[in-house]
């Protein structure tokens, strides 16, 4: 059985050599085309969402004063799940006018709640004070209080919550 | 221009040689279980390279480690793939070592010059076992905390020593959050440390001694 590596002909050795590789080859294929799906995947993915929150029939909002609607919605990342709560405070005027204003403080996100008496919405952080239509009054906050784009459909309010 | 490159290398690395050494070795007229070592060395690079990328994801805590390992399985794109190949390939891995041994134990391919390759081999079964062992826990199912709840158990029947033994396997006297990161350490920092050591003795004299041949009805 001797070795003959002719110039015309394919020699067994470099035979095996080329199958090995191109087996050796077409496996790190398999394994590492697959890789580069699995490292990049979730990379890929859209992060920020976005969402139409249903907060209920317009002719229930209590009319001409300011009423909090809260809801929590939960993001997930990998497989680790948190939520968030939000608080949206729908002022409906007599002539159908709506405004929705989230109650995070602008000032360092405090919980801002209606008071009727004074009105005006308070935070009990800072002393920021905000009127009725969100604009400042006194106090550390740098803005008004932050709107939430709405609409009605079919009777019902709907705010857009967008998820950084 | 490239085969130039190549000889430049060549002249200071000696790869031509390396090759010639590895791979251009004599060999007696042997049969397909031969390959059963090559197998395994293709099985342990394959378990390597599946696990590092593994742990992209998995997190070795009781919270999260049921939960990262079904995010690999369902969320990650070929998730499935790579844990599939992982979890086979331990399995494959457990019996081709065993049926390598079993080969070279039958053809008496342990005997002189080659102790010290059939001694490291052994260690190395007994490494390869303890991956499958300590690898085994880390999903953090039912299957996995029983298994090693028993595994441990046994550990501590050991006469004298048990207790101890079960209680430094299991980090308490508990299968706890600490039983889940060491092993997760041992699986994959120390047994791999000592597969790569003694793959490289083992390998070596493989490459040294050459391979013995099959034996003679009258040998």
């Amino acid at each position: 059985m001797a070795e003959s590596e002719s110039s015309a002909g394919l020699g067994r050795r470099t035979f095996v050599t080329g199958v090995v590789g191109l087996l050796g080859g077409i496996i790190a294929a398999v394994v590492g085309l697959p890789a580069i799906g699995y490292w990049l995947g979730p990379s890929l993915k859209k992060q920020a969402s976005d969402a139409w929150v249903p907060l209920g029939p317009v002719e229930n909002i209590p009319q001409d004063v300011p009423t909090l609607f809260t809801f929590t919605r939960t993001q997930q990342v990998g497989w680790e799940r948190s939520a968030t709560s939000y608080g949206v405070y729908v002022l409906r005027s007599a002539d159908g006018q709506i405004q929705a204003l989230s109650n995070v403080c602008t000032h360092l996100s405090c919980r801002v709640t209606w008071n009727a008496e004074r009105n005006i919405y308070l935070c009990p952080c800072h002393d920021g004070h905000f009127a009725r239509d969100g604009a400042i009054v006194s106090g550390p906050q740098p803005r008004p209080l932050d709107r939430f784009a709405f609409k009605i459909e079919d009777g019902t309010l709907l705010v857009h919550v967008v998820e950084a | 221009m490239a085969a130039r490159a190549f000889r430049w290398l060549d002249d200071r690395l000696g790869l031509t040689g390396i090759y010639r050494t590895v791979f251009d070795r004599k060999v007696p007229k042997v049969n397909w279980a031969f390959t059963l070592g090559s197998a395994t060395l293709f099985l342990a690079v394959l378990q390597g390279v599946t696990g590092v990328f593994l742990t992209v994801y998995y997190v070795p805590h009781p919270e999260q480690a049921y939960e990262s390992v079904n995010y690999i399985m369902t969320g990650v794109p070929f998730g499935w793939l790579i844990r599939g190949l992982h979890h086979w390939g331990a399995t494959l891995m457990v019996i081709t070592v065993v049926l390598h041994m079993l080969r070279t134990f039958f053809y008496a391919a342990y005997k002189y010059p080659r102790e010290i390759t059939w001694i490291t081999g052994v260690l190395l079964l007994l490494v390869t076992l303890g991956m499958g062992f300590t690898g085994y826990l880390l999903p953090w199912n039912q299957r996995a905390y029983w298994a090693t709840t028993v595994g441990t158990s046994i550990a501590g029947t050991v006469p004298w020593v048990g207790p101890i033994i079960e209680q430094a396997l299991r980090g308490g006297t508990d299968l706890t959050t600490l039983t889940l990161t060491r092993f997760f350490s041992a699986h994959i920092w120390m047994l791999p440390a000592a597969l790569l050591g003694l793959i490289g003795v083992h390998m070596y004299l493989v490459i040294r001694l050459g391979i013995s041949h099959v034996p003679a009805a009258d040998e």
